[in-house]
């Protein structure tokens, strides 16, 4: 995403700093309820077909009962853990590959149309050949979020490495920092803010893709018991772990911005 | 997300087709080397892969399937396209409305689409419409957060200029708003492409009896993997190629600005 409407957006949240909800932040929850609200009466009404869309509240006391009896602990569990594992190494292998790129400019030249596309091909189609590779674990699906998650680490990085401006390395070969002083003390401080996108985005890539991946073809996790629930026409649990999914990436997304935002606003010191 | 673009000077714009062959020239003598190390049945050698593709190319109910995929990446994308366009640009001009949705279009953005599929094909039922709409769904939310904040930061004087003209909205829209934001309104495009690609093939795999997607889910359930890695080898030179035309534009039209 383009970042330059954030010193903008930073200074008016900056002027509402004293209220912790904005005006626009009611709306958006007074629609979001409305929406809500027109579901349910639509659902309740029967003017949508029960079989395919059942009312919010339904939905809810699926999810809870899904929580409260336990069953789907365990399944809940490996995903996290498998997501866990591919951001961990996504994280590790998409900072080098951002560094690498950033240090061969030919190299990412190169590579610009390749990295362009990459998203478009559907990255869990190499499950079967992951599975051959690895046996029938759960390093397949690990593999498959690294590889989702690990290119959008790495462009960010880039972006961060490319966005340090050159009179900050210039002012820290005036003071006769080391390269790896200048490094430490300098580059990377400075582009924290962009790789910070890039650790966001790697948690929420490889949370699509571990699902994606379980969805597809798996015999545990949360994106198969979706897929299971669906087959057997299961309404209740399908809306159910639909809903609580939903809510746990809304709430990981939200916490990443909230923290990023903290971050930019930081580095772009006060506003003008 | 957006590999951002290296200003190259007209003297040296040839070069990186080469550098990118040169590239590709060396991934495709690391995947021969990683089919040398774990063995034919894991991973079909680059030769035998493209000779399954060239297979598939001349089989003639190839040529049905793709055309289905194509038709229907073509409603998704421009649905993506002109609706994200119209979204974007409604939402950057009314403040308020783009402070009320973009966090939740952002959160959108962020969850696992293919988790919501069981209700696409429940709404939309097998067929078409439900990949249209997987497509869609997955491309339109960049293209409308791209157009959102080009608008935005669009130069206060511009807008004063079509005021002082007494332009109507929609000719602000259409001779002022537009041409100012054309460049990160293309970059957005660029994404919403692969995205929207990305979102129909998905849509396919699940929700179609026919189409490339099809295809794929078909040879991974039938373990060849011959046919996936030629598939995914057409759809990497696909969106490679359609990626690299519309990188191209994009420079020019940042170029242009």
């Amino acid at each position: 995403m383009s970042r330059k409407g954030r010193p903008k957006g930073e200074c008016r949240s900056a002027q509402h700093a004293g209220s912790p909800v904005t005006r626009a932040g009611w709306i958006r929850l007074g629609v979001v309820a409305l929406c809500v609200a027109a579901l349910e009466v639509a659902c309740r009404l029967r003017w949508i077909d029960p079989v395919s869309v059942i009312p919010p509240s339904r939905m809810a006391l699926g999810a809870w009962s899904l929580l409260a009896s336990g069953e789907y602990s365990q399944d809940i569990l490996l995903t996290l853990e498998n997501v866990a594992m591919a951001f961990g190494i996504a994280l590790v292998l998409g900072f080098a590959g951002g560094v690498l790129l950033h240090r061969m400019p030919r190299l990412r030249r190169a590579a610009d149309p390749l990295l362009a596309s990459y998203y478009a091909v559907p990255t869990f189609i190499f499950y079967p050949l992951f599975i051959v590779l690895f046996g029938l674990n759960r390093w397949p699906l690990v593999a498959i979020g690294v590889l989702f998650a690990m290119v959008a680490m790495a462009l960010n990085t880039l972006n961060g490495f490319e966005r340090v401006p050159a009179a900050l390395h210039k002012t820290a070969r005036v003071m006769g920092l080391s390269p790896v002083q200048e490094t430490f003390l300098v580059t990377l401080p400075a582009c924290a803010p962009y790789i910070f996108t890039g650790v966001k985005l790697a948690v929420v890539y490889a949370f699509i893709a571990v699902i994606a991946g379980e969805f597809v073809l798996s015999g545990a996790g949360f994106g198969f018991k979706i897929a299971f629930a669906y087959n057997n026409f299961d309404n209740p649990t399908m809306y159910g772990l639909m809903l609580l999914l939903l809510l746990a990436v809304g709430f990981v997304n939200w916490a990443l911005t909230a923290w990023e935002r903290r971050l930019h606003e930081r580095s772009a010191g006060g506003c003008p | 997300m957006n590999a951002t673009t290296l200003d190259a000077s007209p003297a040296t714009a040839w070069r990186a087709p080469l550098e990118t062959a040169a590239l590709i020239a060396v991934l495709v003598l690391l995947w021969h080397l990683l089919h040398l190390v774990v063995g034919g049945d894991a991973l079909p050698s680059p030769l035998a892969a493209s000779r399954r593709l060239l297979r598939l190319l001349a089989s003639p109910d190839f040529a049905a399937n793709a055309g289905e995929t194509m038709r229907a990446f073509g409603y998704a994308l421009l649905i993506s396209w002109i609706g994200g366009l119209g979204l974007g640009m409604l939402l950057g001009a009314h403040r308020l409305t783009g402070d009320v949705f973009e966090p939740v279009l952002v959160t959108l953005y962020a969850i696992p689409k293919i988790t919501l599929y069981p209700v696409i094909l429940l709404l939309f039922g097998l067929g078409i419409s439900a990949k249209v709409a997987f497509g869609a769904l997955h491309g339109i939310i960049p293209v409308v957060l791209f157009t959102m904040t080009a608008v935005r930061n669009i130069r206060p004087v511009y807008l004063r200029s079509a005021l002082a003209l007494r332009l109507t909205p929609a000719a602000t829209a259409r001779y002022v708003i537009l041409p100012a934001t054309l460049p990160e309104i293309f970059s957005g495009f660029r994404v919403g492409f692969a995205l929207t690609l990305l979102g129909t093939l998905i849509g396919e795999m699940f929700a179609s009896q026919r189409g490339i997607g099809y295809m794929i889910v078909h040879a991974m359930q039938n373990n060849e993997p011959q046919t996936i890695v030629a598939l995914a080898l057409l759809l990497v030179a696909f969106a490679t190629l359609a990626s690299s035309l519309l990188l191209a534009v994009d420079r020019r039209l940042r170029h242009a600005a």
